[in-house]
């Protein structure tokens, strides 16, 4: 059984159609990138998932559990969306970390208002996510004192912190200097090898070419070509593809 | 003519009178400040009918004199359905309340809209509730942003206090004001400023010690 499916998702803002049935399936453990250009819709099926935007139409299936249907859920049950949302992880472009709080701070803050551990337990576990992250010795530090890679590592184990199901990455490095790109992309590729299933939407070609297990490139609210690194970017079938990766890659 | 003392007239002006002030000031910020956090949830309400309702009611609250809410207060309930007039401080109190609270919320809601739209996101995601959001991940940035205008609020609702005395609420600017009836001198009103200078200055040190305990985050 497939770990995710999602089923004819559309969604549209006012007479703008954003996602026009997208349709596809993640096993357990497989990367996914997300590629294409701006306005493609690949934010807004993010953000579907994570329900932060609600699809008018299709389904999200995870584990074999409908956990969204765009035509039952009109209207939304707050708790129960809540608890169904965590089945999905999500990392922001712009990090969103809680400024007046620690490194250490933000990543305990969710777990411990779920109430569901014990101090200890979500603590040992905080500090074995930022080693994960290797920030351990940044623990105390506030976000305004890190730089936006470390800012987005810790922001990377708040969001496991949770246990999702699924982390999905909005352009984790699009806000940052060129320079720091690397040491997160990094640490996506570490959580790749400790088999985390991950939707990640990116514009780094390399990175989605050579980490992905399984490649989408979006145009226009629609899934133009969808494979493996190689059907994508070496034996693209679609000429909006080909042109796309043409200049990307130039 | 009175034995008008600095001595006399400072203990005077203090006991009966800036006691008064005090506990005006006091509890006006006791009750407006939560007060001013509902009204600024109605102001921002989804709810169209009561965001429309609290918008009147600011409207007409900032739109008319402080003077003419304590008037109305007092009065009012008397002249309109012939019971009996509210206690005099009671009275002041509530229109001080409800005119500082309608200020406030303004503030607030200014201060909540400026905090972008990610922090709400980001604690979303963490599967927090709404109110978790606000008490644990917003309020605090608001706080931080709102500390200097709310510092000048507050500091004019010191120097408000002094219309009290419009419906004979015996405060500092009243009892000092009595010198020029009972002893012929009108250097005691003069000195009243003594008060409110110290006084402010006071609070204008307590801001700044607040503002460098938020200093530890940049939002």
């Amino acid at each position: 059984m497939s770990i995710l499916e999602v089923k004819n998702l559309c969604k549209s803002f006012g007479n703008n159609a954003v996602l026009k049935g997208v349709s596809f399936t993640l096993e357990k453990g497989e990367v996914l990138s997300i590629i294409g250009s701006s306005g493609g819709g690949k934010t807004t099926l993010l953000r579907c998932l994570n329900f932060l935007e609600f699809a008018e139409e299709g389904k999200i299936i995870v584990n074999g559990e409908e956990i969204y249907n765009g035509v039952k859920n009109s209207k939304h049950n707050e708790k129960e969306l809540r608890l169904k949302r965590l089945h999905f992880g999500l990392v922001f472009q712009q990090f969103n970390l809680f400024p007046q709080y620690t490194a250490k701070e933000n990543i305990m803050l969710a777990p411990k208002l779920m109430g569901i551990e014990s101090k200890e337990q979500i603590e040992a576990e905080t500090d074995a996510l930022l080693a994960r992250v290797g920030l351990t010795d940044k623990a105390d530090y506030y976000p305004c004192m890190l730089s936006g890679g470390q800012q987005q590592r810790v922001a990377i184990a708040r969001a496991l912190a949770m246990k999702p199901d699924i982390l999905c990455f909005d352009e984790p490095t699009s806000a940052l200097d060129p320079e720091l790109t690397g040491e997160v992309l990094k640490v996506i590729k570490g959580l790749k090898d400790s088999d985390t299933t991950m939707i990640v939407v990116t514009h780094e070609m390399g990175f989605a070419q050579n980490v992905s297990d399984k490649v989408i490139f979006m145009a226009k609210g629609v899934i133009e070509e969808m494979g493996t690194p190689e059907e994508v970017f070496e034996h693209p079938k679609s000429d909006i593809t080909k042109a796309f990766l043409a200049n990307a890659t130039e | 003519m009175g034995t008008a003392t600095l001595l006399s007239v400072t203990e005077n002006l203090f006991v009966n009178g800036f006691l008064m002030t005090m506990k005006l000031f006091g509890m006006t910020l006791l009750f407006a400040i939560p007060l001013g956090l509902i009204i600024s949830f109605g102001l921002i309400s989804k709810f169209k009918p009561l965001r429309l309702v609290v918008n009147f009611l600011v409207w007409v609250i900032r739109g008319t004199p402080l003077m003419l809410q304590l008037i109305v207060v007092y009065y009012g309930p008397g002249l309109i359905w012939g019971g009996e007039l509210l206690e005099r401080f009671n009275a002041v109190l509530i229109a001080f309340v409800i005119n500082y609270a309608c200020y406030f919320a303004v503030i607030y809601k200014g201060g909540i809209e400026s905090i972008s739209q990610g922090q709400y996101e980001a604690g979303q995601v963490l599967g927090m509730t709404k109110a978790q959001i606000f008490f644990k991940v917003i309020l605090l940035q608001v706080i931080k942003r709102i500390l200097a205008p709310m510092s000048n609020e507050i500091i004019t609702l010191v120097k408000d206090t002094s219309l009290a005395r419009i419906i004979a609420v015996y405060e500092l600017i009243f009892v000092a004001q009595d010198y020029i009836k009972t002893d012929g001198i009108i250097w005691p009103l003069f000195y009243t400023a003594v008060f409110y200078l110290l006084f402010c200055g006071l609070l204008t040190l307590l801001f700044n010690f607040f503002e460098k305990k938020l200093d530890y985050f940049k939002s």
